[in-house]
C-alpha cells in the first residue's frame, strides 16, 4: 500500500500540479478572507450570496475561521477537480495498464492514490487555514472587529472543529471527483460535470425551489465545512453527504475492480 | 516447476459483436523468443491483455510461469510488459515516469539510471516525455518493460517508429535476453525481424490459433517455390507449360514465373529451358518467409 501512496505522490509532487493547486487556493482563500474584513461595512454583503456577516459574529471565538470554513466549499471544488483529473487521465495517458501489471490489486491501489490525494488535500487545507487566519487576524484591527476571544481555549477548540470539517468536506469532493474520474473515464468530463452540478445546477435548482438545497449533494458538502448553516443543520449534511459519498465510492469501486482495461 | 512461461487452454473473450479471441490454445517453453503474429483485429492484444490480467477471459483457463491468469498477482512481479505502445505521464520526466513505476513495484530506484542507459536514452532521462519522439518513447516502453528484471517480458509492436539502428539495438537486446534465460513474446508487424529472432511462432487469425510452434515446423508446412525471369512473356508461357507438364502448380505474376515445387527442381527445370530453347535470365529456389507463411495463412492479402 505504502508503494502506491508513494508512487502517487510522485506526480502530485510536481510543481505544476502543486503550486498551482495550492495558488488556486490561496487565491480563493485570501479573496474570501479579505472580502468578509474589507466589506464589513458593505450594503452589498460581505459574505456567501451577499449575506451581512457582522461584528458580532466575527468577534466570536470561531470568528477566526470564519472565512476559512466559508471558502470550505471552494476548497471542495479544486480537490473534485485535482481528485478527478488524477484518476481519469490514467484511462486517458492509458497509464492504468502499466499501474496494473505493476500492481494488480485494483482495490488497493484506488485506496492508495486516495490516500495520498488526501495528503495533497490536507497540505492545501492547513496552508489555507492559516492564510485565511493571518489574513482576518491582520484585517482585524481595520475592520473593527475584536480578536479577544480567538485565541481562547473556546477559540483554539473552533479552529481545531473547522479544520476537521474543512478536511471531511474537502475530502468528500474529492471522492466524488474520484469517482466521477472513475465513472467517465476522461478528466475534462469529470471534472466539467462535477463543476456545473456544483456550481451552476445545484444553484438553479435551489433558486427555483429551495428545499432542493436540502437534498443536494453539492450543497450537503459545502455545509459540513462550514458546520451547517441556519436552515440545513450540521447532521443532517454529515449524514446526507456521507451516504452519497459512500454510494458513489461502492457503485465506483465494484466497476473499477470488475470492469475490463481495454485502453 | 513448470518448463513453460505461457501456457493457454481454450482461451476466450467474446464481445458483444462476437469473439475477439476464440478458444485459443497454445504453449511457449521457457527462455524461448516467440513471436506472436496475426493481422490488424486478429486478437493479438487482447490475448495479451488477458495474460496480464487487464482483461477477463469469458472461457478457457491461462498459466503464466505456472500460475493461472485468475491470480496475476502471483506472476506479475515477474513479468515486463508493453502493451499496445508506451503509456507515460506527458508532464513528468521519463527518469519521474520510471521511478513512478519502480517505486510502484517494490523495484530499486537506481534500477532507473542503468535501464535509460540500457535503451540508449543517456542525457534525454530528465526531458519531459511529452517532448519524446515516437522512438523515443517507444525506447522508454521498453525500459519500463525491464524494470522487474522479468523471467516473461511481454513486449506489443517494441520496434514501432524506431529507425533501422533502433530496431537493430532492440533486436540484440531481446536475444541478449532470451540467452539471459528470459522468455520473450512480442508481437510485430514486423515480419521479417521476428523470422530473425523468433524460435516460436503463434499466429492468429479473426481470433483463432492458426499455428503454434516451433518456427521451422511452420516453414516445413508451407511449399518452397522457385521463381524464373525470362527475356520474354512466350518463354515464361512455356517454363508455366513445362512445371505444369511436371506435376508442379506454376502462375506468372509480374512478370516472373512462380512454381511450387521443391528447390532442387530447379536444376531439371533449368535442364529442361535448355533444351527448349529458352533464354532463362533469373532462376531462384526460395524457402517460404514468414511474410509468405503469414499471407498463406492468415489469407491476408499481400
Amino acid at each position: 500500500m505504502i508503494r502506491i501512496v508513494r508512487a502517487e505522490w510522485r506526480k502530485l509532487r510536481r510543481p505544476t500540479l502543486f503550486l498551482g493547486t495550492i495558488g488556486a487556493a490561496l487565491f480563493f482563500t485570501g479573496l474570501t478572507s479579505t472580502f468578509l474584513y474589507l466589506m464589513i461595512d458593505s450594503e452589498q454583503g460581505n459574505g456567501d450570496r451577499g449575506r451581512q456577516i457582522g461584528r458580532e459574529v466575527l468577534e466570536l471565538a470561531g470568528g477566526s475561521v470564519y472565512g476559512f470554513a466559508s471558502v470550505g466549499g471552494l476548497l471542495g471544488v479544486i480537490a473534485l477537480c485535482v481528485f478527478a483529473a488524477q484518476t481519469a487521465q490514467e484511462y486517458t495517458y492509458g497509464t492504468l495498464r502499466n499501474i496494473l501489471v505493476r500492481q494488480p490489486g485494483r482495490i488497493r491501489i484506488l485506496v492508495g492514490k486516495l490516500i495520498a490525494m488526501k495528503i495533497f488535500a490536507l497540505i492545501m487545507i492547513l496552508i489555507s487555514a492559516a492564510v485565511s487566519i493571518g489574513i482576518s487576524y491582520f484585517l482585524s484591527d481595520r475592520a473593527k472587529v475584536s480578536t479577544e476571544l480567538w485565541f481562547t481555549s473556546d477559540g483554539y477548540t473552533e479552529i481545531g472543529k473547522t479544520l476537521v470539517n474543512v478536511t471531511i468536506s474537502v475530502v468528500y469532493f474529492g471522492i466524488v471527483g474520484m469517482v466521477l474520474g472513475l465513472l467517465l473515464r476522461s478528466p475534462i468530463s469529470a471534472i466539467s460535470i462535477g463543476v456545473l452540478w456544483i456550481l451552476i445546477i445545484e444553484n438553479l435548482l435551489g433558486a427555483v425551489k429551495p428545499v432542493f438545497l436540502e437534498w443536494m449533494p453539492g450543497n450537503q458538502l459545502t455545509l459540513i465545512a462550514q458546520g451547517g448553516s441556519a436552515d440545513i443543520s450540521y447532521s443532517h449534511a454529515l449524514t446526507l453527504g456521507t451516504s452519497y459519498v459512500l454510494v458513489g465510492a461502492l457503485v465506483a469501486t465494484v466497476l473499477f475492480s470488475r470492469r475490463d482495461v481495454a485502453n | 516447476m513448470t518448463s513453460l512461461a505461457i501456457s493457454v487452454k481454450d482461451l476466450s473473450k467474446k464481445y458483444d459483436s462476437g469473439f475477439a479471441v476464440s478458444h485459443a490454445n497454445f504453449e511457449v517453453p521457457l527462455g524461448t523468443i516467440c513471436g506472436f503474429v496475426g493481422p490488424n483485429g486478429a486478437g493479438k492484444t487482447t490475448t495479451i491483455r488477458m495474460l496480464l490480467g487487464l482483461i477477463t477471459p469469458t472461457g478457457g483457463t491461462a498459466e503464466v510461469l505456472g500460475e493461472s491468469i485468475t491470480h496475476p498477482e502471483k506472476y506479475l512481479s515477474r513479468v515486463g510488459a508493453m502493451i499496445e505502445g508506451p503509456a507515460f505521464y506527458p508532464a513528468l520526466t521519463g527518469e519521474e515516469n520510471l521511478k513512478v513505476l519502480a517505486t510502484l513495484g517494490g523495484y530499486p530506484i537506481e534500477r532507473v539510471a542503468e535501464l535509460i542507459k540500457t535503451v540508449g536514452l543517456e542525457g534525454r532521462g530528465n526531458s519531459k516525455y511529452k517532448t519524446y519522439s515516437l522512438g523515443m518513447k517507444q525506447r522508454l516502453g521498453i525500459a519500463a518493460a525491464l524494470l522487474p528484471e522479468p523471467k516473461v517480458l511481454v513486449l506489443d509492436e517494441p520496434t514501432n517508429g524506431l529507425d533501422p539502428e533502433g530496431i537493430q539495438e532492440v533486436r540484440d537486446l531481446l536475444k541478449k535476453l532470451a540467452s539471459q534465460g528470459t522468455t520473450v513474446f512480442v508481437s510485430s508487424h514486423l515480419l521479417s525481424e521476428l523470422e530473425i529472432i523468433s524460435e516460436y511462432i503463434v499466429m492468429l487469425r479473426k481470433g483463432e490459433v492458426v499455428f503454434a510452434g516451433p518456427i521451422q515446423d511452420l516453414f516445413l508446412m508451407q511449399q518452397p517455390f522457385i521463381l524464373v525471369k525470362t527475356d520474354s512473356q512466350s518463354d515464361l508461357q512455356k517454363i508455366v507449360a513445362i512445371a505444369e507438364a511436371d506435376g508442379h502448380k506454376a502462375t506468372i505474376r509480374s512478370e516472373v514465373a512462380h512454381i511450387e515445387g521443391p528447390t532442387d527442381w530447379a536444376g531439371t527445370l533449368n535442364r529442361k529451358a535448355f533444351d527448349a530453347g529458352i533464354l532463362i535470365t533469373q532462376l531462384s529456389p526460395q524457402m517460404p518467409n514468414l511474410e509468405e507463411t503469414f499471407f498463406e495463412m492468415t489469407g491476408e492479402k499481400k
